[in-house]
């Protein structure tokens, strides 16, 4: 008996342990990032594009970046949903639903969940050479909606599966077209899970580096057209870390502290809306 | 018919999850070496009851338990040096739908074995053996006792789970509606086993099924709504029920 | 009635479209990267990219062997890191947990699946290359601290969210039934976990780990930043390593000057696609497996 109450104890501390260290990771992350940013974030970093020897230790901020990176997240989003939605709703049983089609589907889906960004970032540029276009807000946008796809894919149809069948049943009952019983019952059903998915996506878009770094250029300036190339926030860390100067270095670090920040921000937003668009759902 | 010795002794048992209560003040016992049937309307607490009996109860979260449950003489709940895997080793248990373990056949009925540390392979296939003929599964998977269990029939994984609850010598069996989930010759081959098994254990049946308690019962327990209503031998309840909520149950006003 | 009709064959339509594209998309890149790698393809033997490990653009020597190795070391040692950590954590979230530590502690592991690559990155040069230097010391190894061991450790961290939201959810699907058949039988909490709810879970525990291993393979940001990025495979994880993304994205500004080298990197883009392709294929098979009731019930 001894022997068992010992294995049992011992497991016991191992797991409070292993769980301690994950999420003591996740407070060494923060902590050491927002220590060392902190000091070099002002109103001028978040407001100012770089001045004149920004790189070399002068005036300015990363206004081009915070910008470039909405644009680009924006962007990419909005034309991944174009497409997301309507392949998860085409998932369902109504449509496609069990079919050998949805299954390959699915599986093709999986694959390009674990396609690395480097390799978007191939792709896309492939893509961008043939089209002709540059790196470009354009290339970015593309190429993170490429990257974007297949999370918010997979986030929407884990909600559009959990639509009871009863409930779509209802509406075809009462004559209404598979279109119709989408919009007027789905969407409501989906609404707070979507809205996780998307900003989930959003974040992955906004925080990949690999995947822009040849699409979509750097530039100090405010982002002017779609085929102009445009800074990022990623690339704005990675840059100024790879200077000589301690002060622009410190100032990647700021920057990581206003992605994070960003980062920080949508999960919350995507709790709140969460919450409150669930009082729409049925059970 | 005379009151045996009790087996299993209740004293002002009260359960509640969180501020439902599903239990209230339940003071009754078991026989000895008899089937025990507890009846009652759907959700009345019977399955609390049985889980109380060998401390299954302890597994639900937000339980909250009040009162002593003797079992051979041990109070249960007491809280010195009880150990609840020692209880539950002396009471088999099924569940109303057959969980067999992730495992083959035979490994199944001897996991209870092992955990008890018996190694010696020879033992254990007798004790295997004996028990899949217990339950009449023998013949049926002697050929293929390595294969996985969950490819069984209902019906045979239900008589593999009371082969492995009796490979480890309990002293009494409980079921939760254990031939609810069953077709009607695999539900009458259990309760053959059951009335063949009173002999050695004392056995505790939940059922809803009137017919079946009428089958199988020789001492019977009627909850309703979580209260005790009546308790007694199987004939003087089912014939001469004296409280009115166990006359409705018994014509079956209730259900 | 006929106009609603017209408009949800359009609809399903155009459903249908965009469904097709995310399908064919895989074989896109596929297809597009493969037509890249012709080039070198037709120069030099598929052999001697993978296997050889001289690596000399300017000679025409494209040997990725170095960079194959250096993924794998330093996946590995991630995975090494990881598994244990995350199945324990996992086992802690879906058994032990009191509901309220649940409930904190799952959000906080999915905030680390948000971090962006980069922060990643800049949390290992701040506090893991410091460490495996007095690591290595503490071994009697040198190392300025850009090594494998450094590289694995922050992949480890990106990977834990993957591994454990999947085990957790596929610990929590064991049925009740099962826990209580063993309990019932007198084992303790502990047994039950050990002998039978892992036995349960194994398949989604194996399908996790893949996808762990997956994202692991092909993260590049994070990875690329305190690796060492030497072209060298390494033989001690206080090593320097130059893993297969890192090579791509460090390199890209010369894949125009050097005849072959784009060709190159983009043949090592599609080594790590069908990678991920053949991985995410196994996980998927097992999960597919595992709905469809490899479990009791």
């Amino acid at each position: 008996m001894d022997r068992r109450s010992l294995e049992e104890k011992l497991f016991k501390v191992l797991m409070i342990a292993s769980t301690l260290i994950v999420v003591g990771s996740l407070f060494a992350l923060f902590s050491a990032i927002v220590l060392k940013g902190a000091p070099a974030l002002s109103l001028s970093m978040i407001t100012q594009t770089p001045q004149g020897g920004y790189y070399l230790g002068k005036g300015g901020g990363v206004l081009n970046a915070i910008v470039g990176s909405l644009y680009l997240g924006i962007g990419a989003t909005i034309l991944a949903l174009l497409i997301a939605l309507p392949v998860a709703l085409f998932l369902q049983k109504d449509y496609i639903g069990r079919s050998r089609f949805a299954t390959i589907t699915r599986l093709s889906l999986d694959v390009l969940w674990g396609v690395p960004s480097i390799v978007y970032g191939a792709f896309g540029f492939i893509i961008m050479v043939y089209l002709g276009i540059r790196a470009s807000l354009l290339g970015g946008i593309i190429v993170l909606m490429l990257l974007e796809l297949p999370i918010m894919i997979r986030a929407l149809d884990e909600v559009v599966r959990r639509v009871p069948q009863e409930l779509k049943d209802e509406s075809y009952a009462m004559g209404a077209t598979r279109l119709e019983t989408t919009i007027k019952v789905v969407f409501r059903q989906i609404l707070p899970g979507a809205v996780t998915g998307v900003l989930l996506a959003f974040g992955r878009g906004i925080g990949d580096a690999a995947s822009i770094l040849f699409t979509t250029g750097y530039t100090d300036r405010l982002p002017h057209s779609l085929f102009d190339p445009v800074a990022s926030l990623p690339l704005a860390v990675f840059f100024q870390l790879g200077t000589p100067f301690p002060e622009v270095q410190q100032r990647a670090y700021a920057s990581a502290v206003i992605l994070l920040v960003i980062v920080l921000l949508l999960s919350i937003i995507s709790r709140l809306l969460t919450r409150r668009f669930t009082k729409y759902v049925i059970r | 018919m005379t009151l045996l010795k009790p087996y299993i002794s209740v004293e002002g048992l009260n359960v509640s999850y969180g501020k439902c209560p599903a239990l209230q003040n339940i003071t009754m016992q078991i026989p000895e070496k008899q089937i025990t049937v507890i009846i009652g309307p759907s959700g009345c607490g019977k399955t609390t009851l049985l889980k109380c009996l060998n401390r299954l109860i302890d597994l639900t979260e937000g339980v909250k338990l009040s009162g002593r449950v003797f079992v051979d003489g041990v109070d249960i709940y007491s809280s010195r040096g009880v150990d609840p895997a020692q209880i539950r080793r002396k009471m088999g248990f099924l569940s109303q739908r057959p969980f067999p373990l992730p495992m083959s056949i035979y490994d199944n009925v001897a996991y209870g074995l092992r955990l008890n540390g018996l190694k010696d392979k020879l033992k254990v296939d007798a004790v295997v053996e004996h028990h899949l003929k217990l339950v009449g599964l023998w013949e049926e998977v002697r050929h293929r006792l390595k294969s996985p269990a969950w490819n069984l029939s209902a019906g045979q994984q239900q008589r593999l789970c009371l082969a492995r609850s009796l490979a480890v010598e309990p002293e009494a069996i409980l079921g939760d509606e254990p031939t609810s989930a069953l077709d009607p010759m695999s539900s009458q081959r259990i309760e053959k086993i059951f009335l063949e098994l009173k002999s050695q254990y004392t056995i505790v049946v939940v059922t809803h099924i009137l017919r079946q308690a009428k089958r199988l019962a020789d001492y019977v327990i009627f909850l309703y709504l979580g209260k005790l209503i009546e308790h007694g031998p199987a004939r003087s309840i089912f014939e001469n029920p004296k409280e009115p909520a166990t006359q409705a149950y018994i014509r079956g006003e209730i259900s | 009635m006929r106009f609603r009709r017209l408009k949800d064959f359009l609809a399903s339509r155009l459903m249908l479209s965009a469904t097709v594209f995310s399908t064919l998309l895989v074989i896109l890149i596929a297809v597009g990267l493969y037509f890249k790698s012709r080039p070198i393809l037709s120069v030099q033997p598929l052999s001697k990219l993978l296997f050889s490990s001289s690596w000399h653009p300017l000679n025409g020597e494209f040997g990725l062997s170095s960079f194959l190795l250096g993924t794998l070391w330093v996946t590995g040692v991630a995975m090494i890191i990881a598994i244990p950590l995350c199945l324990l954590t996992s086992i802690y979230l879906a058994e032990y947990a009191p509901r309220r530590v649940r409930g904190i502690v799952k959000p906080m592991i999915d905030l680390l699946a948000g971090i962006p690559s980069v922060v990643y990155g800049l949390f290992g040069i701040l506090l893991i290359v410091p460490l495996t230097k007095s690591i290595a010391s503490a071994f009697g190894s040198t190392t300025n601290g850009y090594n494998v061991l450094s590289g694995g450790i922050v992949l480890a961290m990106m990977v834990f969210p993957v591994i454990i939201a999947i085990s957790t959810e596929v610990i929590e699907s064991v049925p009740y039934g099962m826990r209580e058949a063993s309990l019932a039988l007198g084992s303790t909490k502990w047994q039950a976990t050990k002998l039978v709810v892992s036995r349960g879970a194994l398949p989604g525990l194996i399908a996790a780990i893949v996808l762990g291993f997956t994202r692991a393979f092909g993260e590049t940001m994070a990875v690329l930043m305190v690796v060492g990025n030497v072209a060298k495979a390494p033989s001690s994880v206080f090593d320097p390593a130059y893993p297969l993304p890192a090579l791509i994205a460090n390199n890209y500004g010369e894949m125009m000057s050097v005849p072959l080298y784009g060709s190159a990197l983009l043949f090592a883009a599609l080594v790590l696609l069908v990678v991920v392709f053949l991985f995410s294929l196994v996980a998927r098979t097992i999960l597919l497996r595992v709905e469809r009731g490899y479990q009791v019930g």
